[in-house]
């Protein structure tokens, strides 16, 4: 069965085609340098709007990439939440209009929920995926989640942040250091080099045992922290904060996975989300994964973060299940539970 | 318009006591600016507004989402975040003026981004650092 996925929720427009919930045939997202040609500039990098310019070239590529057409299409697979508003009813109308059209069903998902689903995608070479029940920590500029996903379509929340998502600390705390945007990614290589213990930030556990996160005052422990420094910030002390910061960070998530493995009797562990792409989380993980012989599933950066093949994958196993969507379903930006 | 009113909390938690006690004075259609650096305590606040007006769901940043909506209480809370908005026009492109000039409350942390929003907003609220954990805050309009 070929699905066409659909994603919209945050920046960028992204769609798939997927065969069968795994092999994906194509994924392409709007921030692409061969979609951003088609524009004859820079696709602007917060615009809800840009995506009704967007979506159908988006679209049109991954079918063009799939070497299939629009008629091959067994389903169309959409975000329905959570995000932002404008950007979810842009992806969810197309879905709807293109189902209509072409008789054929739609279903809406959930973006969170989607993102473990990552771990079964593959192009060519097909790979063992995790085994059911499995821990997922979905963690991104706008989630920090922990989930236990009971089957492709089934899953309990088991925490997630109170405050500031896991990204967005980064991103925050990288423009008060003066380092741009996307911060995560200026983060990671500074503190390459950087000293993780030069300065000590408290980690935010909430409570031992807790599976919930709060990333808001470690933003302002760096504030405070960088305003008591003397003088002008040099390479050096940039590249220690940087590394203290993210250490703190990476502490948590890896922890507070691995709590959650203890607490749900799991072995398998998948991370998803942009800031999966995170170095040094990568690295933690995979010691941690080695000494506690946890079978870690971190799909490859292009899966990882937001992509219309995850949501494909997740929606096939829904129009499998028979839970599609009417014409009157509307967007769920503050999906209820998250 | 009365005088500033001015409002030090020396936690976290009492800021968001703050919020729920202002909370309160807000009505429908009000646009709250809050304006104040990272780590000023405005997501606590807003987190005490909607205690205060019986929303439903729990508050987080929205900085990514750039609206969350908060319903089931007195008042509809909008709660927007202008903190990865750079220019006005990126406002109208996100979709969220239709939140903003809504029939709830909205509150809109980093309005200061849109000089022509923060003029329009019903009340200005500003955060500034007063210590570590101490924060000092100052309302401009609303019921004085």
């Amino acid at each position: 069965m070929l699905i066409l996925g659909v994603e919209s929720s945050c920046d960028d427009t992204a769609a798939a085609v997927v065969e069968d919930g795994h092999r994906v045939l194509s994924s392409v997202v709007s921030s692409q340098d061969d979609i951003h040609s088609k524009f004859g500039g820079i696709v602007p990098e917060l615009a809800s709007r840009r995506h009704i310019e967007s979506i159908i070239p988006v679209v049109d590529s991954a079918l063009l990439k799939a070497s299939v057409t629009i008629g091959d299409i067994d389903g169309i697979a959409v975000t329905q939440g959570p995000g932002l508003v404008g950007s979810i009813l842009i992806g969810l109308s197309f879905a709807k209009a293109v189902s209509f059209v072409r008789s054929i069903p739609f279903t809406g998902v959930n973006h969170i929920e989607s993102h473990p689903l990552a771990a079964f995608l593959h192009e060519t070479q097909e790979h063992e995926p995790p085994d059911f029940p499995f821990v997922s920590l979905i963690v991104s500029g706008g989630h920090t989640t922990l989930l236990l996903m009971e089957s492709h379509t089934g899953y309990r929340i088991l925490g997630q942040t109170l405050d500031d998502a896991a990204g967005e600390a980064f991103d925050k705390v990288a423009k008060l250091l003066g380092l741009g945007y996307p911060g995560g990614v200026a983060i990671d290589r500074l503190a390459r080099t950087g000293d993780p213990d030069s300065a000590r930030f408290t980690r935010p556990y909430i409570a031992k045992g807790s599976l919930d996160f709060s990333f808001s005052g470690i933003k302002t422990a760096v504030l405070t922290h960088v305003r008591g420094l003397k003088g002008a910030i040099d390479e050096k002390t940039l590249s220690d904060l940087s590394a203290s910061f993210q250490e703190a960070v990476v502490d948590v998530l890896v922890d507070k996975a691995l709590w959650a493995l203890e607490a749900t009797g799991s072995a398998n562990l998948v991370v998803a989300g942009g800031v999966a792409c995170n170095s040094r989380l990568r690295a933690r993980l995979r010691e941690a994964a080695q000494q506690e012989a946890i079978r870690l599933f971190i799909p490859p950066p292009k899966f990882c973060s937001d992509n219309g093949a995850m949501v494909a994958a997740l929606g096939y196993h829904q129009i499998k299940k028979g839970a599609t969507g009417t014409l009157d379903m509307n967007a769920l930006p503050t999906w209820e539970g998250f | 318009m009365p005088e500033p009113r001015v409002y030090r909390t020396d936690s976290p938690e009492k800021t968001e006591e703050l919020g729920e006690k202002l909370s309160r004075e807000f009505k429908g259609g009000d646009r709250i600016a809050l304006v104040g650096e990272l780590g000023g305590g405005k997501t606590r606040f807003v987190r005490g507004v909607a205690r205060g007006l019986g929303s439903k769901g729990f508050i987080k940043s929205p900085s990514f989402t750039i609206v969350n909506i908060y319903e089931g209480g007195r008042l509809p809370l909008y709660h927007i975040d202008l903190y990865r908005i750079g220019r006005a026009d990126e406002l109208f492109e996100a979709g969220v003026e239709e939140y903003i000039y809504g029939k709830g409350v909205s509150i809109i942390e980093w309005a200061d981004k849109v000089p022509s929003l923060l003029a329009d907003c019903t009340v200005v609220i500003r955060f500034s650092h007063a210590g570590e954990t101490a924060r000092e805050i100052e309302v401009a309009g609303g019921a004085g």
